[in-house]
């Protein structure tokens, strides 16, 4: 027994590493979380320096003249260095993901097989919940929720989390769906096991790959989420170096040339989001073939 | 077909009720006091109470939802709290900007999305397709705001071909008429006006239709992938069909059917989009409507955009999942 999983896992690893872009994806994420980690120790300077050193602001990067030594990627209009900034996001946003992501897993997984094991009217009350939910473009229902529980980046979280619960629990209840029929939860009822041993010990660890898969495309849609709330002013608040936050204090420079400030976390985003899509999807096609559309 | 029409029509009731319910549910659990922001902060407790009396906020929540819902059927939104305009006014003098701002990003989507994807499809592993699919694997993993605020600053500031924010040149005179200031100024035969809005309208557009545009070219080539592999292509091609004909006459038709769902579902996409779009481009539309009601806690605003996009979305869905019965007859609902 022990041997023969072995040898699954061997080959679930053999077929991942075949997908080119699977391994890209964790490369760019592993990448990430390892500045993310070492924070302190990578970035040139200090975040939010204070007091401001204003003398600094909007100097351009390695590219021009101007430059100052130390800070490659230049400065934002209160003398901070880009490069630090971002580097610090990333902790915020990997955070943001993977804590909004655990809120949708957690309530998703809840709704989720309560309405596929038990079906009937439990199965339909929850699923016209998720339906209402549904009605709301994500981006929408995000804002709405931060307008009650207040804006922040720990409102922005649970937000976000809220927003993705309805669609983990759909995945969640197809996962359900599906085994419930199988032969061996058929045994298992034969035999007498009880509902919460067959829900804990059978459906749940076999419903494990749909919730990695998309697990991981919608942390890639949290952490846009997080910053388009930071953006529009919702979410993290300034000076934190959120990512979105950033964009949106810098944005009104640009009109002066200075891009780089407005330019550099928007391509720290798209490679945190471009790593976990392209994860996903390699999870997904090596997870679960009939996944795969 | 007509009876899974009225049954799907029916389905939404419930829904848009619970949307109502959950947007008042949530908004009035909000804190704040919206009187006061209203009064501000010298105001009397008996101008309070007044103010409170004359919009009914004394009443209990379930009274308030009740009279607000039978007023909604009715199509009165209320006042804005800050504005004190009617909501139904403020919602309907941005609407038409926040649609015309879709229907352009669904087009630049819809057209370089499916020709994109067909390319790629015909010539599979050539340096077209993998571009072609790099460009869209970027594109679904950019964030709109983003991508807004770098076309604005290349295309507007740096090379200064198009405007940055607004609607239009406030120096071209204008007259209003449906509010769809494309259609205005086409109507009202005002050259400079037409190119001055469509000018405006690019970038947004462009911002805001590309993760939907990465979307149906991804979706259009691997559809159009199936259909070529498939007996009826062979069939066609064993004739003696020329490449051209098999391609164009047959297996475009067959492979954009779920093309359509794809453009479907993405409206809701876009609607979240516009919020940002119109954010980074000044758009006076109904997205940054419900951003500035939710800073000002303008209950009746807030809820009265939250009612439209959900509507929106709603019937959006409903219209994809009619219009796919139609494209593809294989599919029976009971």
């Amino acid at each position: 027994m022990a041997r023969k999983r072995e040898t699954k896992t061997h080959e679930l690893i053999r077929r991942f590493r075949y997908n080119k872009s699977a391994v890209f994806g964790l490369i760019l994420i592993l990448f990430l979380v390892f500045i993310a980690i070492f924070a302190p120790f990578v970035a040139p300077q200090d975040p939010t320096p204070s007091p401001p050193e204003l003398e600094k602001s909007l100097k351009p990067g390695f590219w021009s003249n101007e430059s100052i030594p130390g800070y490659p990627l230049g400065t934002d209009m209160m003398g901070r260095d880009v490069l630090s900034r971002i580097i610090h996001g990333s902790r915020i946003s990997l955070t943001v993901g993977f804590i909004a992501v655990g809120i949708a897993t957690a309530v998703g997984i809840l709704i989720g097989v309560l309405a596929g094991y038990f079906g009937g009217w439990v199965d339909n009350v929850l699923m016209r919940i998720t339906d209402i939910l549904f009605a709301f473009p994500s981006l929408l229902l995000a804002i709405v929720i931060v307008a009650v529980i207040g804006q922040g980046l720990d409102k922005a979280m649970i937000a976000i989390g809220i927003v993705y619960s309805p669609q983990m629990a759909r995945v969640m209840r197809g996962a359900v769906l599906y085994i419930k029929e199988m032969e061996y939860i058929e045994a298992q009822k034969a035999i007498g096991s009880s509902n919460t041993r067959i829900i804990f010990r059978h459906v749940l660890p076999n419903s494990l790959s749909p919730v990695i898969v998309y697990g991981t495309l919608m942390m890639a849609g949290a952490i846009l989420d997080a910053a388009a709330l930071g953006f529009l002013g919702l979410g993290a608040q300034p000076p934190s170096p959120e990512w979105g936050a950033m964009l949106s204090e810098s944005r009104f420079y640009i009109v002066s040339g200075s891009w780089w400030a407005a330019t550099f976390p928007g391509i720290a985003i798209v490679i945190a989001v471009l790593g976990l899509n392209l994860l996903g999807d390699g999870l997904r096609d090596i997870l679960d073939p009939r996944l795969k559309e | 077909m007509k009876w899974y029409i009225i049954k799907r029509l029916l389905q939404i009731i419930p829904v848009i009720l619970g949307v109502t319910l959950i947007a008042f549910a949530l908004i009035h659990l909000a804190p704040g006091d919206p009187v006061r922001t209203m009064l501000g902060q010298h105001a009397t407790q008996q101008e309070i109470d007044e103010i409170r009396t004359k919009y009914g906020l004394d009443q209990p929540l379930y009274v308030q939802y009740f009279i607000w819902l039978s007023d909604v059927i009715r199509g009165d939104l209320g006042r804005s709290i800050l504005t004190r305009e009617h909501v139904t006014t403020e919602i309907a003098a941005r609407f038409p900007n926040t649609i015309e701002l879709s229907i352009a990003a669904m087009m630049f989507a819809t057209i370089i999305g499916v020709v994109a994807g067909i390319i790629s499809a015909t010539k599979q592993y050539s340096i077209a397709d993998y571009s072609m699919m790099g460009i869209a694997l970027f594109g679904i993993s950019m964030p709109v705001f983003w991508l807004g605020i770098m076309l604005m600053m290349i295309f507007g500031v740096f090379l200064g071909w198009l405007p940055i924010g607004g609607r239009i040149d406030l120096l071209i005179p204008f007259s209003r008429i449906t509010g769809f200031m494309v259609v205005d100024s086409i109507i009202t035969g005002n050259g400079a006006a037409l190119i001055s809005v469509l000018r405006h309208l690019i970038l947004p557009a462009i911002a805001l239709g590309t993760i939907p545009m990465a979307i149906i070219a991804r979706t259009t080539r691997s559809s159009m992938l199936e259909v070529l592999r498939q007996d009826f292509i062979r069939t066609e091609r064993a004739k003696g069909l020329s490449e051209r004909k098999v391609i164009y006459k047959h297996a475009i038709r067959n492979a954009l059917v779920p093309v359509v769902t794809v453009i479907g579902l993405n409206f809701g996409l876009l609607l979240s989009g516009a919020i940002l779009t119109e954010t980074v481009f000044s758009w006076p539309g109904v997205g940054r409507l419900v951003v500035d009601a939710v800073y000002a806690r303008d209950y009746p605003l807030v809820i009265g955009c939250i009612l439209v996009f959900a509507l929106v979305f709603v019937i959006v869905n409903l219209i994809t999942d009619i219009l796919y019965t139609y494209i593809d007859p294989r599919i029976h609902y009971e």
